[in-house]
């Protein structure tokens, strides 16, 4: 599904990611760990087509197709979802108009009429009873206010609505308490089928208790120094990354 | 991939999508002004000697006057005596039905998409269409009277009801109060009347259309609504103008009065030929609207404002009575080199009177838009409160967005509280609505709606819509 090659990307002249090479196949969960500045959040920006990175070598390739011209738009509707890290807020729109939007714009995209809303409404109070939210959340401004929580719930709250072939989760766990944490894992549980994939950015194991990877990555200077499976995410919680820094360095 | 700054540039250089002209005969008088010019404009729409020598005291007046310059826009002032002051469709007889109305005037309306006979069957909106100067068609006149509702040019209440312009007419903007106001004085052509009487709920929202046609031709219309005690009127104006490459003159007068107890309700949405992208051309728009309320009174006024090369206008209210309320909601959009200067007055002189004020300015390409507000509160007013919000979006580098709040008070139990702030729609917003398959003019169009939406919710629901889609035009390339 997703197939990175060689990725080298820079913000400004400075080189964040320094060949980076990752395969994600439908159905599977990677978790991306890493200290900070490693690049993590770089990554699943020039994923979804931030424009402030430059690729300056290697390339992504989506269903077999490089992504390289697409704009973010483009790729989000061909199926690439980032749950952000820190959403942004904007004012005077409603979560329900935002999503609405979303929908709508994607299907257009996609050649599709726009969903009737009486469907629309429907698919919104399941996917809410999911996560748990309440409806008076769908008449608030988008992020506006929200507490961290919020912000992340509704993120998956818009993942849930659009359902992307690949939802790549920056830090999602940052903010949540223990209880939000277990509802948000528990949503993107029962979203997850054997026909998408998601990508798990975080710097701790403990949301990977909810979210079981088959696959983590060590991503240290920009670029992924070891990969296992989910017990390498217990050995990090216990040994740190310091002596994958050593060994990186060697 | 295009910047952010490069997309801005592209999409607020967007072309005017209303400019248009429609070929219809006109009868105008020669260009320029003097006495004789505005006897013959009060000839020929066969007024009576009161009317003809109010004219000319008020012109007398403008003699007097010089053009203010205080404003923050610059411009080449307009040279008057170029202009011609009268222009009217060539009309062959009265009008009976929407089959006698000239085709071309049709097609307008319908570029417009507010072609009459759609209004008509499907908005239950009255329409007192102006084009130039004369007044072609009043519909729904019949049904509001049979609730004693007068809705009608100025110039048919001139020759029909007197008594009640000769009452009002002049005593909310009076002649000499400004330069513009005393010129629309003297020429003025055209616009529309209303009377509520008492206790009456007017039924429709009353809708104007203006539209400025002519080439050279100034448009000067007068408006005067009278809401008389206990009644309640929403009135709607709206207008587009076609693409002109010299400047136009528009300097209308609206006033209203509300007495004991009424409440008017007005909104306007202006889009008046804004320039080309080059900043040629456009319309000059020198407004003064102003209305008073009496005991109880209530005065809303609601604008979108998208058009004109310059702007300089103040919808204002006179808190006379007690307990009277004002309100002012604006949104004023410039782009490439558009200037406006625009705000309100609240001018409380009565007790316990309230006032808000909820301005958004947007500014793109290398537009300059100025909020100017005058909260007064005179040494009679105990327990006056005002509220004013004036906000500011900015979009791309190049254009300047300006406050100038003015608070005067004269009363020690008055409250004023005023707020601003100044944003610019961020990189981040628009590429978080882009990883949500939400297009970069979607989204423009998404966060400047929501950034309005203060101001959208208080116009009547088929003007918001229009409002969105010309927020959404303003701002955008060409979409689609």
């Amino acid at each position: 599904m997703l197939k990175i090659t060689n990725l080298h990307a820079n913000i400004g002249d400075k080189e964040i990611l320094k060949g980076i090479n990752l395969e994600v196949k439908p159905g599977e969960i990677h978790a991306i760990m890493g200290p900070n500045g490693s690049g993590k959040s770089t990554l699943s920006s020039v994923i979804a087509g931030r424009e402030d990175y430059e690729i300056t070598a290697g390339h992504i390739d989506f269903e077999g197709e490089d992504l390289s011209d697409l704009e973010a738009d483009e790729r989000a509707h061909k199926g690439i979802f980032l749950s952000f890290q820190y959403p942004v807020e904007i004012p005077g729109v409603t979560v329900t108009n935002f999503i609405k939007t979303a929908i709508n714009e994607t299907r257009k995209a996609r050649g599709q009429e726009p969903m009737p809303a009486n469907i629309m409404l429907k698919q919104m109070r399941e996917k809410m009873g999911l996560l748990e939210i309440d409806s008076a959340f769908l008449s608030r401004s988008l992020n506006t206010g929200f507490s961290g929580g919020e912000k992340k719930r509704n993120e998956i709250f818009q993942m849930a609505m659009l359902e992307p072939k690949l939802a790549i989760l920056d830090e999602t766990d940052s903010g949540l308490d223990i209880d939000a944490l277990r509802i948000v894992s528990n949503g993107v549980n029962k979203l997850k089928s054997d026909k998408n994939a998601i990508i798990v950015i975080t710097h701790y194991q403990r949301l990977l208790d909810y979210i079981v990877p088959d696959f983590v990555h060590v991503l240290h200077q920009g670029r992924i120094v070891k990969s296992g499976d989910k017990s390498l995410a217990h050995e990090l919680e216990s040994k740190g990354y310091d002596w994958l820094k050593e060994e990186a360095a060697l | 991939m295009k910047t952010e700054e490069s997309y801005l540039d592209e999409v607020t250089a967007s072309e005017y999508k209303y400019g248009f002209y429609t070929d219809i005969e006109s009868d105008k008088v020669p260009p320029g002004l003097n006495e004789d010019v505005i006897r013959i404009i009060s000839a020929k729409k066969g007024e009576p000697q009161w009317m003809t020598d109010w004219r000319l005291d008020a012109y007398k007046q403008f003699l007097k006057m010089t053009e203010p310059d205080w404003a923050n826009v610059h411009y080449n002032k307009p040279d008057l005596q170029s202009i011609s002051f009268y222009s009217a469709p060539k009309r062959k007889k009265e009008l009976e039905s929407l089959d006698e109305v000239d085709p071309e005037l049709l097609k307008t309306f319908a570029k417009l998409g507010i072609s009459l006979d759609e209004q008509k069957r499907l908005s239950g909106v009255a329409m007192d269409v102006v084009v130039d100067s004369i007044s072609v068609k009043t519909t729904f006149r019949e049904k509001l009277g049979e609730m004693g509702i007068i809705f009608c040019s100025i110039s048919d209440a001139i020759k029909d009801y007197p008594e009640l312009v000769k009452k009002y007419l002049g005593t909310v903007v009076p002649r000499s109060d400004n330069f513009y106001a005393a010129l629309n004085s003297a020429v003025f052509t055209d616009g529309s009347f209303c009377y509520i009487p008492k206790g009456v709920r007017c039924p429709m929202e009353l809708s104007t259309y203006f539209r400025i046609n002519e080439a050279g031709t100034g448009q000067f219309e007068r408006t005067l609504l009278i809401a008389d005690e206990g009644s309640y009127v929403s009135y709607l104006e709206g207008c587009t103008a076609p693409m002109r490459d010299e400047n136009q003159l528009h300097a209308a007068v609206v006033e209203l009065v509300a007495l004991d107890d009424a409440e008017i309700k007005y909104s306007t949405v202006q889009n008046w030929y804004p320039g080309d992208k080059n900043g040629k051309g456009g319309v000059f728009n020198f407004v003064t609207k102003r209305g008073i309320c009496e005991r109880n009174a209530k005065i809303s006024w609601t604008q979108v404002e998208t058009g004109s090369a310059v702007t300089w206008k103040y919808p204002s209210c006179i808190l006379k009575g007690e307990n009277s309320v004002g309100e002012f909601y604006s949104v004023a959009v410039t782009n490439n080199y558009q200037q406006a200067d625009t705000g309100t007055k609240m001018i409380h002189l009565g007790k316990n009177t309230k006032s808000t004020i909820i301005s958004k300015g947007i500014c793109a390409g290398k537009s300059n838009g100025s909020y100017r507000g005058l909260v007064k509160i005179g040494p009679r007013a105990e327990n006056a409160r005002n509220f004013s919000q004036c906000d500011s979006l900015l979009m791309g580098s190049s254009c300047g967005s300006h406050t100038f709040p003015y608070i005067e008070t004269q009363n020690k139990s008055a409250k004023v509280e005023h707020e601003a702030t100044t944003s610019k729609i961020g990189e981040d917003q628009i590429f978080y609505c882009k990883q949500r398959g939400i297009g970069e003019e979607e989204a423009i169009a998404l966060i400047v709606n929501g950034y309005c939406k203060d101001v959208l919710n208080q116009l009547p629901m088929e003007f918001a819509v229009e409002a969105q889609k010309l927020l959404a035009i303003s701002l955008e390339g060409s979409v689609g």
